[in-house]
Parts: C-alpha cells; sequence; structure tokens
C-alpha cells in the first residue's frame, strides 16, 4: 500500500506494535535456537547414517500423502457444497468440519480398535470365511504409514476444506456467472476459474494440515511410523540431548519454510483481489440431476463418516460404559477450564493476526514481512519442544522480575507468568497464530486497496478504516478463523500439560492421562466431550458465516442454471 | 475501542480465574511434579494427607518437567518429581535440579541398590519386564532374554518400540552384561524374530497374541494385573486368559527390573513435607499400597507383593546396579537405530 507517501504517526504506531508483536511471538523460537547452539557431541554422525534418512522419506511420504488426499477431499467437497444444489447440502455445509474437532490420536485409537484382529472387520471376515487365526489370512495392517495417512488425513482435511469454501464463497459471484455465460460446464468453471482463483486459500489449508501432521507425535508412536518429530523426541528423551533435538526441530522448520516459499514463488506474479466490494451475491448453484446428486451427497458423506461418524460411535459405545463420570464435579470443572483457555487463546490468536496483518497491508515492508511470517510457524514445532521454548522467556521474566521486587521491596513475587493460565494461552497464540493468520492475510489481501484509498479520502484514520471498513468486510473471515483456533485450542495437548499449573486439568489432558495409561475406555468420555464442545462453535459459526455471505437477492435459481445442469 | 479493551481484560481475567490454582507454597502443602499417571499415585497421596495433614499438589506430564524445573531456577514450586524409569531418574540428577535425600528413615527402608549412591535419586517400586507367553502355543517354562533372538522365534515375537525407555532399559541391562558388540548381535536376531514391526504399548503385544500374530511377547508385568482386573473392558480379561508369564533367566542372573522412583528438588519450597512424603512412600505401609493396587514390586524388605502377582510366579531379580544400567542407556538407543529395530523384520 503505497499510496500515502509519508508514514503518518499512527501508521507508525502500527508497524511498531506489529513488530513488538512478532517479538513477542519469535522469542520461543530463540530460545529454541540458543538450546540449539550448546555442544551435542557425535550424535549427527551417527543418526546420519542410521535413521535420520528414513525419518526423513517417511515425513516426505507422509506430508505427502496427507496433502494430496486433504486437498482431494477438502476441495472437491467445498465445491459441492458452495456450487451445486442436492439433497441435504445445507447440512453438509458446516457437518463437513465436524471431523476436525475429533483429536488425531483418538482417531488413531479408534480405527485400530476397528481394524484390528479382535475388531468388527477382521472378525467378520474370520466368521464369513472360517478363518481360525491371524495367520490364515492376510489383512492390511492399519498400525502402518499408510494407516497414518488414512487416519490424519480424515480429521485434517477441514482445514483445506474450510478454507478452500471461503474463497469459493467470496469469489466474485459474477465472475463465475460471466465464465457460465461464456459457456463454461460445471467441470470446466471448476478447474479453469474456481481452482486457480483459489490456489492461495487451498494452499493455506493445505499447509496448516500439513503442519499439523508434521508436528504430530500420538498417532505416529502408536502407528509405529518413524518421522522426524519422532525422531525428535527420540533424540531429546533417549539420547539426553535437547540441543540436538531443537537443532532438529528447527531443520524441520526451514523445509517448511522452503514449502511455503515455493508455493509463494508459484504464484508470484498473481494478485487476488475481489472487485465487488462489500456484498458478495452467492453464484448460482448448479442443480444436479438425481443421480449426480446422490453422487455428490455420498461423496460429501464419506468423509465425515470416517473422520467423525466411525470413531464417535466407538467413543460413544466406550462412554456409555462410564456415564456416571459426566457428573463429577472434576469433569464440570475440566470443561469449564478448557472452555475458558479455548474462547481467550482464540479471542486473543486472532486480535494479533488481524494488527500483524494489517500492519504489513498498511507498510508492507520486508523486515516485518519476514518477522510475521517466522512468528505464525510455531504451529510446525513438535508441540514440547516448543513448550521448552515458551517456558524458557517467562521463567527467565518470572526470575527478574522476582529478583527485582526482592531487591527493592524485600519480597519475592514467585513465578507470576509460568506455571499459570497466561503462560498456557501464550503458547496457543504460538501455535495456532498460523491458523488464523494465513486466513486473514488473505483475506484483506482480496480486500481491494481503492477501499482504503476511499475510506483515506473521507477522513477516516488508519484505525477506523480497519474498523469500520475491514473488519465488517472480513467477518467471515475471521469468524472461520476463530472457529479453527477454538477448535485446535481445545484439542491442544503437548503445551497444555507441561505449562499447566497444580491440579488443573483440560479435556484434552484427561484424555492423555487416560490414554497414557493403557486406558482408552476411559479416554472416551473426555474426548467424546471435546467433540461435543467443539461442534456447537463449528455448527454456530459455519451457518453465521454461510449466512454472512449471503444476501437476500443471492437466492435466485434462474434458468440458466437449470439449463446448464440439465 | 474501549469496549474491546474491557471485553479483552474481562477474557483475561476469566483466564486467570481459571487458573486459580496457584503456586501453592504455604505451609502445609507439598508440589510433586509428577511423570506417573495422577490415578496412580492418588491412593498413595490421599494416604499421605491423612497421615500427615499435608496436601499434596500435582502436575503431571509424559515428558519436559525436567526441563520446567529447570527453566523455573530457583523460584520453581516443584518439591519433589516422580518418574518411572532409571533413565529418568538419573537424568533429573545431571539436569542438576536434584539435591541429595538425607533422612535414615528411607536410609532403612530402602535397600542401597535401589538408591543413588549420593542420595540424589530414591527408589520406590520395581516393575519387571518379562515374556508373555501364549498358553496354546509355548510349551517351555523357562526362557532367557538371549533366546528371544535364536531362529526358533522366527516371526513369532511381538514388542513396542525399541525406542520406548522399557525397551532401552532392557537393551541397555544386556549390554551391562554382554557388552556393546554381542548385543547388537543379539538385538538384530530378535529383530529379525518379530513377527511385525514394532507398534502399539505392551498391552497391544498380549493381545496380539491373543489375535495369534505372534507366540511370545516382551512387557512389564503389572499390565497383567491390569488387564486380569479390567472390569469396564472384559475383552482384556480374554487376551490376559491367553497368556502366561514366564520369568526369563531366573535360573542365572534373574529377570531385568526397572525401577519408579522420586527425586528432591533442588530448590523445593516445602523441603520438610517432601522429605515426609519421601519417607511415607518408601514405608511399609505405602509400599503395600503400591503392591496391592498397582501390582509392582515393593523395594522394601518385607513387603509381601499382591497375592495377584504372586500367582505369576516369583521374581528372581537381576542384581546389577541400575546405577551401571543407565549409563548404557545412550549406547542402547544408537544400537536400536543401527540395527534398524523399529523397522521390524528385514524379510
Amino acid at each position: 500500500m503505497t499510496f500515502n507517501q509519508t508514514q503518518s504517526g499512527s501508521e507508525k504506531r502500527w508497524k511498531w506494535s506489529a513488530g513488538l508483536l512478532s517479538g513477542v511471538i519469535l522469542f520461543p523460537l530463540l530460545a529454541l535456537a540458543w538450546i540449539a547452539m550448546s555442544p551435542v557431541g557425535d550424535i549427527w554422525g551417527h543418526l546420519l547414517s542410521t535413521v535420520l534418512p528414513g525419518s526423513f522419506a517417511t515425513t516426505i511420504l507422509l506430508m505427502a500423502g496427507v496433502g494430496i488426499i486433504t486437498i482431494a477431499i477438502g476441495v472437491l467437497t467445498a465445491w459441492l457444497v458452495t456450487m451445486c444444489d442436492f439433497p441435504g447440502r445445507r447440512y453438509l455445509d458446516w457437518a463437513l468440519l465436524i471431523p476436525l474437532a475429533v483429536p488425531t490420536y483418538i482417531v488413531a485409537f479408534a480405527y485400530v480398535e476397528v481394524f484390528d484382529y479382535t475388531g468388527p472387520v477382521q472378525s467378520l471376515i474370520r466368521w464369513l470365511f472360517g478363518f481360525q487365526s491371524a495367520r490364515d489370512y492376510w489383512f492390511p495392517e492399519i498400525r502402518s504409514l499408510g494407516g497414518a495417512i488414512f487416519v490424519m488425513s480424515m480429521v485434517l482435511y477441514p482445514y483445506v476444506y474450510l478454507t478452500t469454501r471461503a474463497s469459493f464463497l467470496i469469489q466474485s459471484a459474477s465472475l463465475l456467472d460471466v465464465s457460465r455465460t461464456l459457456g463454461a460446464t460445471p467441470v470446466s468453471l471448476f478447474f479453469r476459474v474456481a481452482l486457480p482463483l483459489s490456489r492461495p486459500a487451498i494452499a493455506i489449508g493445505a499447509s496448516l494440515a500439513l503442519m499439523e501432521c508434521l508436528n504430530d507425535i500420538g498417532a505416529v508412536t502408536f502407528f509405529g511410523v518413524r518421522t522426524l518429530t519422532f525422531s525428535v523426541y527420540d533424540i531429546w528423551l533417549n539420547r539426553s540431548s535437547l540441543a540436538a533435538a531443537s537443532q532438529l526441530s528447527l531443520a524441520m522448520l526451514l523445509m517448511v519454510f522452503a514449502l511455503l516459499w515455493l508455493e509463494r514463488q508459484g504464484r508470484k506474479r498473481q494478485k487476488f483481489h475481489s472487485t465487488a466490494a462489500a456484498k458478495h451475491k452467492t453464484p448460482l448453484r448448479f442443480e444436479l440431476s438425481t443421480g449426480w446428486g446422490i453422487t455428490a451427497l455420498v461423496a460429501c458423506l464419506v468423509p465425515i463418516v470416517l473422520g467423525f461418524v466411525v470413531p464417535a460411535l466407538l467413543l460413544a459405545d466406550q462412554a456409555s460404559r462410564r456415564l456416571e463420570d459426566i457428573f463429577s464435579e472434576t469433569f464440570v470443572t475440566t470443561v469449564k477450564n478448557t472452555l475458558a483457555l479455548a474462547s481467550v487463546a482464540s479471542v486473543v490468536t486472532v486480535a494479533v493476526s488481524v494488527i500483524l496483518a494489517y500492519a504489513l497491508r498498511l507498510r508492507p515492508g520486508n523486515k516485518l514481512r519476514s518477522a510475521v511470517r517466522f512468528a505464525s510457524v510455531g504451529y510446525a514445532v513438535p508441540g514440547t519442544v516448543l513448550a521448552i521454548g515458551i517456558l524458557i522467556p517467562l521463567a527467565t521474566l518470572d526470575n527478574f522480575i522476582s529478583s527485582q521486587t526482592k531487591a527493592w521491596l524485600g519480597f519475592g513475587t514467585g513465578l507470576l507468568l509460568s506455571g499459570s493460565g497466561v503462560g498456557i494461552i501464550y503458547a496457543y497464540v504460538i501455535r495456532f497464530l498460523a491458523v488464523s493468520y494465513g486466513q486473514i492475510e488473505s483475506g484483506l489481501g482480496k480486500i481491494s486497496p481503492h477501499l482504503d484509498m476511499a475510506a483515506r479520502t473521507l477522513g477516516r484514520t488508519e484505525t477506523k478504516t480497519l474498523l469500520q471498513i475491514h473488519l465488517p468486510i472480513l467477518k467471515p473471515v475471521l469468524l472461520s478463523a476463530l472457529l479453527l483456533t477454538f477448535v485446535d485450542c481445545m484439542k491442544e495437548l503437548p503445551a497444555t500439560i507441561l505449562l499447566r499449573p497444580f491440579n488443573f486439568e483440560t479435556l484434552a489432558t484427561t484424555v492423555f492421562s487416560a490414554a497414557s495409561r493403557e486406558a482408552f475406555g476411559e479416554a472416551a468420555l473426555p474426548s467424546l466431550a471435546i467433540v461435543l464442545v467443539g461442534l456447537l462453535p463449528v455448527i454456530f459459526l459455519a451457518r453465521t458465516s454461510a449466512s454472512t455471505f449471503r444476501t437476500k437477492t443471492s437466492n435466485r435459481k434462474g434458468p440458466t442454471a437449470a439449463a446448464v445442469s440439465a | 475501542m474501549r469496549s474491546t479493551a474491557r471485553a479483552v481484560s474481562g477474557l483475561f481475567m476469566l483466564a486467570a480465574a481459571a487458573s486459580a490454582s496457584a503456586p501453592a507454597l504455604a505451609d502445609g502443602e507439598v508440589n510433586i511434579y509428577s511423570y506417573r499417571q495422577p490415578f496412580l499415585i492418588q491412593p498413595l497421596l490421599d494416604a499421605f494427607t491423612q497421615e500427615t495433614g499435608v496436601k499434596a499438589n500435582v502436575i503431571f506430564a509424559d515428558k519436559g518437567l525436567g526441563e520446567r524445573i529447570a527453566a523455573e531456577g530457583e523460584n520453581s514450586p516443584a518439591d519433589v518429581l516422580l518418574t518411572v524409569d532409571i533413565g529418568r531418574l538419573d537424568g533429573a540428577k545431571q539436569l542438576g535440579i536434584t539435591q541429595p535425600v538425607v533422612s535414615d528413615v528411607v536410609n532403612g527402608n530402602i535397600p542401597a541398590q535401589f538408591r543413588d549412591p549420593e542420595g540424589h535419586w530414591v527408589g520406590l517400586t520395581n516393575r519387571a519386564r518379562i515374556i508373555y507367553a501364549s498358553k496354546d502355543r509355548v510349551q517351555q517354562d523357562t526362557i532367557t532374554y538371549e533366546e528371544l533372538a535364536d531362529p526358533k522365534w522366527r516371526g513369532k515375537i511381538c514388542t513396542r518400540s525399541g525406542q520406548h525407555v522399557y525397551t532401552i532399559g532392557l537393551i541397555a541391562s544386556m549390554i551391562a552384561q554382554h557388552g556393546e558388540a554381542k548385543t547388537e548381535e543379539w538385538l538384530a536376531g530378535v529383530r529379525d524374530n518379530l513377527a511385525h514391526k514394532p507398534t502399539g504399548n505392551d498391552r497391544a503385544q498380549v493381545k496380539s497374541i491373543f489375535a495369534g500374530e505372534c507366540d511370545i511377547a516382551i512387557g512389564n508385568t503389572y499390565y497383567m494385573g491390569k488387564m486380569e482386573t479390567n472390569d469396564k473392558e472384559p475383552e482384556q480379561k480374554e487376551w490376559a486368559k491367553s497368556v502366561r508369564i514366564l520369568f526369563p533367566n531366573a535360573e542365572d542372573r534373574g529377570t531385568h527390573v526397572n525401577i519408579a522412583g522420586i527425586v528432591l528438588a533442588k530448590h523445593a519450597p516445602n523441603k520438610d513435607n517432601a522429605v515426609k512424603l519421601i519417607e511415607f512412600l518408601s514405608s511399609g505401609n505405602a509400599q503395600h499400597i503400591y503392591a496391592e493396587t498397582n501390582f509392582e514390586y515393593p523395594v522394601t524388605p518385607g513387603v509381601e507383593v499382591s497375592e495377584r502377582v504372586k500367582s505369576w510366579g516369583e521374581l528372581k531379580p537381576d542384581t546389577v546396579s541400575l546405577a551401571e544400567v543407565a549409563k548404557h542407556r545412550k549406547t542402547a538407543s544408537e544400537l536400536v537405530d543401527k540395527v534398524g529395530f523399529d523397522n521390524g523384520p528385514s524379510s
């Protein structure tokens, strides 16, 4: 945005607050870099000659598999529910998001139960063919790389779905309508117009899914899939080298940067501004014939069934054996803790994202841009390693304050921030900044700079322009960012577990302590609670965000649509 | 703008309220950082509170607590760190977050082999790494760890990941016994005998025997008790019924045992209560609770194992010092990578 040649005072304030914020967010990564500088001895030679090449290959395969499947499912279903009319579409619109609320390691566990020797599938096979033991027949092993790809894709595709769907909705209806008048069929409209236009959104959704699959430790350990993250923990815990573990974590971050950079290079010369200003008309939907309508319905149901219904049924079965736990006082406190942390953290995260993205829009400086980019990849760092990175600056600050008060006032304050809710919220903001920042940045990017110019000419300050013009336009994007961050905070485990105060439980930590003593049955109720609590904002926000896109006039079903689908 | 600010500050207060169980530094409390699950230690802590009136606060995590104590430094609220595995006890000492436990009561209760020579860690219970054998398909009544590399077991062994602390402990004890080169050969032999690549936890291995995927599995004893008494998942009782426990090397050096134990934090704010807790946990009373509820082996001489544990046979523990085993952990972890143990059988 260079229409304003001299920096105003308020513009400077934006720049400085964004710089400060990204600094605060970068601190833990710097702490890790500092740890990584301690000597690690001869650890790398050994690792490089043994497991690292394999872990690297496994990680690449896992990411490739999850990337391809999440993009395929996410984009296809997003296209179907935004651009086609078929039975059940309105419910699928939000139902497709539900699997996001299920923690990955819970789904992993559920599928082992389903496909394992004693599970229903193999029992049925044995019963049908009269086999006696596992040695009598071949059955694909769920605890494998393929199994991990399947399980992760089923819970991570909603990232791609949500961002792509928002992009399809926000795409100027007139652009799609014009393409249609020019004779585009549904298929060519999808491949030649909508898909290229949505590329940034797909990239954001896919990179979130990939970062999450990169830092996962629960499911990969359970499935015996040796990824780089597995090696990070292995190096730290079994080789007692946090330094080497930090080095590997940072190397993984470079990998993420390389990916993001490649993607950005690929669309460097493209700009994606929407020409229409505030109101987006829903594009005409293709009315599908009965056969195609049912096909579309099934296509959308499959991921929901696999990512949610199957695991949820299993959880419900286990939870029903322990229903009395719901009424326990601890369970209620746990739910409250979870909600309080997740709501505060998601609001803070979205606010920070808006400040960072808007400051960059005002003064697109390279230094600030790199700082912000660095700041938003905390997501890719293995959770516990990042948590240690967070502990160090927090505890150092605490100890500094305490020693100062001791020197000047005669009493120490002890630890104020570390070991409190503040520490956990700080961790959430760092971990999930990527989740909301990407969406908000791309949402802001879609707003034409002409709007800023007009607003400024009419006497609005930068801040007023943001509050009165941009934020209202961005409402659907803000809501979806809020939703994703909220659900992610609710599921977050490694940082919560390590940074929490005494006698403090969230739903995720309860799930974990049950799972860690190999008592998955007891994990069922809190897992189900995560899913159900996660469901409410999913439904609420998905409905609101869909309705904010729609204007009264948009529900037209013109003859064109009927003609195209016929 | 002002209303936004108010909303944000309101949310912060909400968060503060949510975390109101602030670090407890008052008298009459003891702060526990624990790698052991709350349900395992809760009965013991309840008994402790009842006996002494000291309230116990707990943070449970599976990793990173040592690093947390280190980062918190002299203001750390932690009094003690509870953990399984000798490697972690020794690791805490190496991190410099411990101080020696000076207590005649503890020294009287716990035999020297289960304590750090300088008193930086104290063992509280024993767990034996044993062999689960199929009742139908395994005839022999004795077994050795060395034998697991014998080709007669080809395709018949199940185990969890080689990088799991329990497996690392076992391999480290093999290194202590046979040296690195022989252990590497042995580990490669075991790898080739695996039925499939190492996944899942100890219970899952027993389930695999039940399923007929393998004949023997490596695991800790107490899982047997947990499966046998699992009323909520009765199917696990069936798994347990399909196996019996063989204590390896019962006829020579004895079975590999690992300990769960405790360290006293260097800057423990409630040091007196912390020592009181450690003394309590080493007492016959607490050791009995361990034995009855968690099916572990008491370390205090004279405390009986539970009836159920007794029914599995007699444990003869390997007498090698645990401090010696801890020294070989890093090499053990390297060997696991070197032979590609976690990739499963090479064919």
